[in-house]
């Protein structure tokens, strides 16, 4: 499996001594590209851990972890501009959307690409075509503020996309939504995750969404156990 | 790329303006100040050379006639007038005065001039109204800043004096308007006693054997009247004849006069480095405390408005937005607020140094200074700021 995910073995410990937590304890998971694979599992089990090691964000203590065919960390990280990975390999969908309320719906979206160094005019043309397939377009000149909660998880998910990575990571992106806005959230996910090839982890407490997942990992004491999901259609 | 500072700025200029008028108000404060001590240096420079000397002749030992008192006989002028390269020499007094006049309440400084002839040194050098003094006596030319009229009866001491004309940008070294009167008229009032004082006199003098004599007739009435009249004047003023230097005309009088003798220069730099030293220093003071507190307005307000966006800065460090660029931002918002406080403390300054009761002048290079100086201080001010964006995690974007 060329793209997709890789993790195997990944330890990740906080602190040191006697106020050391071990958060993770050894995770194995693969994600496919164009899968969206879901990550349960109790509170403190390691959840935010997990997608914060994936997401370049923390250091893991060791194992190794390869996005998109290549291997970011191997006991130690193999990139240097973890920023840059980032921004062109990783998009993150929260359970709030955090917009720049300072800018306008679109600019929320197209900045990524600016900051990769595209023209405003190119970035701003392909922010306007996903925000059309996520249906906010007509919303693109106005401020986040403005929008309804849906809208805003929408223009947040059209900004993990915009720049086609090979790697979402979403942290209970329906939390906030009502069933049926859920369900369309994660069927804008799954259309991505064919349409651009990426693979999707998404972590959730939500059992309205849970029927769409075909795979499922449990973590549990900082160990991973995959559960087959009933992949059901939207 | 698009400018996030700007954008930023526009979503919330409500905050940004109202925040940068305070400041502006603080900085036209602050630019005021430096008006002011440019005024007083600017007065002091203008008292010199509205006089038309070259040479201050005053009392040896003395910093007369404007930062100390000096008392010279009112002859002595004859003596300097025979010395090479001496063109015109012209006693002077002068004596700072309350005036009260209708609902007018005014310090005055009164200067005492030899007005028999025209264009000498001491004499107001051009008159925005009127006429010049011609009489010996009870005739003034007034500083417009004074608020007499024409033909306004100005009472100094015991003396009414009717104003015949008026002059501009004639001040003391403190910025009292100046207000010129004829040489006698102004020595007796600097010599003026009361009745009461004179009757007194008169009685001591009197009553002293040594003046009171019957065996000199006529002693009692020639000390008496020796005690009442003034033969000094505070200064020489001198102006010096084409092709001579100031220097060389001064040193034979020191020489031969045994007085004290001032150029330009020397007046110059006793006015500003004596007499308004301890202002200066005291403005100085006010400067550092007033640029303290600005930057400690810009740090605060830039570092609120930082901390209120730890959030955005966390999504945008996650995404991948560089440090330099979330440094850059926040420097840029901090000039942004500088640059509006900037126009708007000249725009105050300058409409509200008018009315200020003294001189204010408002230098274009202090302006450009203190441009640069609140650039320099917002930049700063953004340190604390900067520091804590960079300290921001991106981990936070995620959250638990
Ligand atoms: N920065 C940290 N320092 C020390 N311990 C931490 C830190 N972050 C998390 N932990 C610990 O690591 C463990 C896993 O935490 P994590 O946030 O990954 O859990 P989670 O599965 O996301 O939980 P939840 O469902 O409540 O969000 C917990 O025991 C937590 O206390
Ligand atoms: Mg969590």
């Amino acid at each position: 499996m060329a793209r997709g995910i890789i993790i195997e073995d990944l330890h990740k410990q906080y602190g040191v001594g006697d106020t050391a937590v071990e958060a993770l304890k050894g995770v194995n998971m693969q994600v496919g590209p164009g899968e969206v694979v879901g990550l349960v599992g109790p509170s403190g089990s390691g959840k935010s851990t997990l997608l914060k090691c994936l997401g370049a964000v923390i250091e893991p203590t060791s194992g190794r972890m390869i996005l998109g065919g290549e291997t970011i960390y191997d006991q130690k990280w193999n990139i240097k501009d973890l920023g840059a990975l980032r921004r062109d390999s990783i998009g993150f969908v929260f359970q709030a959307p955090y917009l720049i309320p300072f800018l306008d719906v679109i600019d929320n979206v197209a900045l990524i690409l600016m900051l990769a160094g595209h023209s405003n005019d190119a970035s701003r043309k392909r922010a306007m075509d996903l925000l059309e397939a996520l249906d906010v377009a007509h919303r693109a000149k106005a401020m986040p503020s403005q929008l309804s909660g849906g809208e805003q998880q929408r223009v947040a998910i059209a900004r993990a996309l915009v720049s086609h990575p090979p790697v979402i990571l979403a942290d209970e992106p329906t939390a906030p939504l009502d069933s049926e806005r859920a369900l369309a959230v994660m069927k804008i996910l799954n259309e991505m995750a064919k349409e651009y090839e990426t693979a999707i982890i998404v972590v959730t407490h939500d059992e309205k969404i849970m029927p769409t997942f075909k795979r499922i990992y449990h973590i549990r004491d900082g160990k991973t156990i995959e559960e087959a999901g009933e992949g059901r259609a939207i | 790329m698009i400018s996030l500072a700007g954008r930023d700025i526009a979503h919330s200029w409500g905050k940004f303006v109202f925040t940068g008028i305070g400041l502006g108000l603080l900085i036209g404060v602050t630019m005021t100040m430096a008006g002011v001590y440019r005024g007083m240096v600017d007065d002091a420079k203008v008292l010199l050379d509205n006089s038309g000397a070259d040479l201050w002749v005053v009392q040896q030992g003395t910093l007369g006639p404007y930062a100390e008192a000096s008392s010279i006989y009112d002859d002595e002028y004859r003596g300097i007038l025979g010395m090479a390269g001496v063109d015109a020499a012209a006693n002077v007094t002068y004596l700072t005065s309350q005036i009260s006049q209708g609902d007018l309440d005014v310090r005055v400084m009164v200067a005492g001039i030899v007005t028999t002839e025209q264009g000498l040194p001491g004499q107001p050098r051009f008159l925005v109204a009127g006429r010049h003094i011609t009489r010996g006596h009870y005739e003034a030319v007034a500083d417009v800043k004074a608020g007499f009229q024409i033909g306004d009866r100005v009472k100094i001491r015991r003396n009414q004096y009717t104003v015949v004309g008026l002059t501009k940008r004639m001040v003391s070294s403190s910025g009292d308007p100046m207000l010129f009167i004829p040489l006698k008229d102004a020595q007796e009032a600097q010599f003026l006693k009361d009745n009461d004082a004179i009757l007194n006199q008169r009685r001591r003098t009197a009553a002293n054997p040594a003046f009171n004599n019957p065996a000199v007739p006529g002693l009692l009435d020639a000390v008496l009247a020796s005690q009442s009249v003034n033969p000094f004047v505070n200064a020489v003023l001198v102006r010096v004849k084409p092709g001579f230097t100031p220097e060389q005309v001064a040193e034979p009088i020191r020489k031969w006069k045994r007085l004290q003798v001032y150029t330009r220069a020397q007046m110059e730099s006793i006015l500003i480095e004596k007499l308004i030293k301890t202002a200066a220093r005291q403005i100085a003071m006010f400067l550092v405390i007033l640029a303290i507190v600005s930057a400690a307005i810009v740090a605060f307000i830039i570092y609120t408005l930082t901390i209120g966006k730890i959030r955005e800065i966390a999504v945008l460090k996650l995404i991948g937005t560089k440090n330099r660029t979330i440094a850059a931002m926040i420097i840029q918002q901090a000039i942004g607020l500088g640059l509006i406080g900037f126009v708007i403390g000249k725009i105050a300054a300058t409409f509200w140094a008018p009315v200020f009761p003294k001189y204010i002048l408002l230098e274009p290079s202090d302006a450009v200074i203190g441009f640069v100086l609140i650039m320099v201080i917002c930049v700063l001010a953004s340190l604390i700021a900067i520091r804590a964006a960079l300290k921001v995690d991106p981990a936070e974007a995620i959250g638990g």
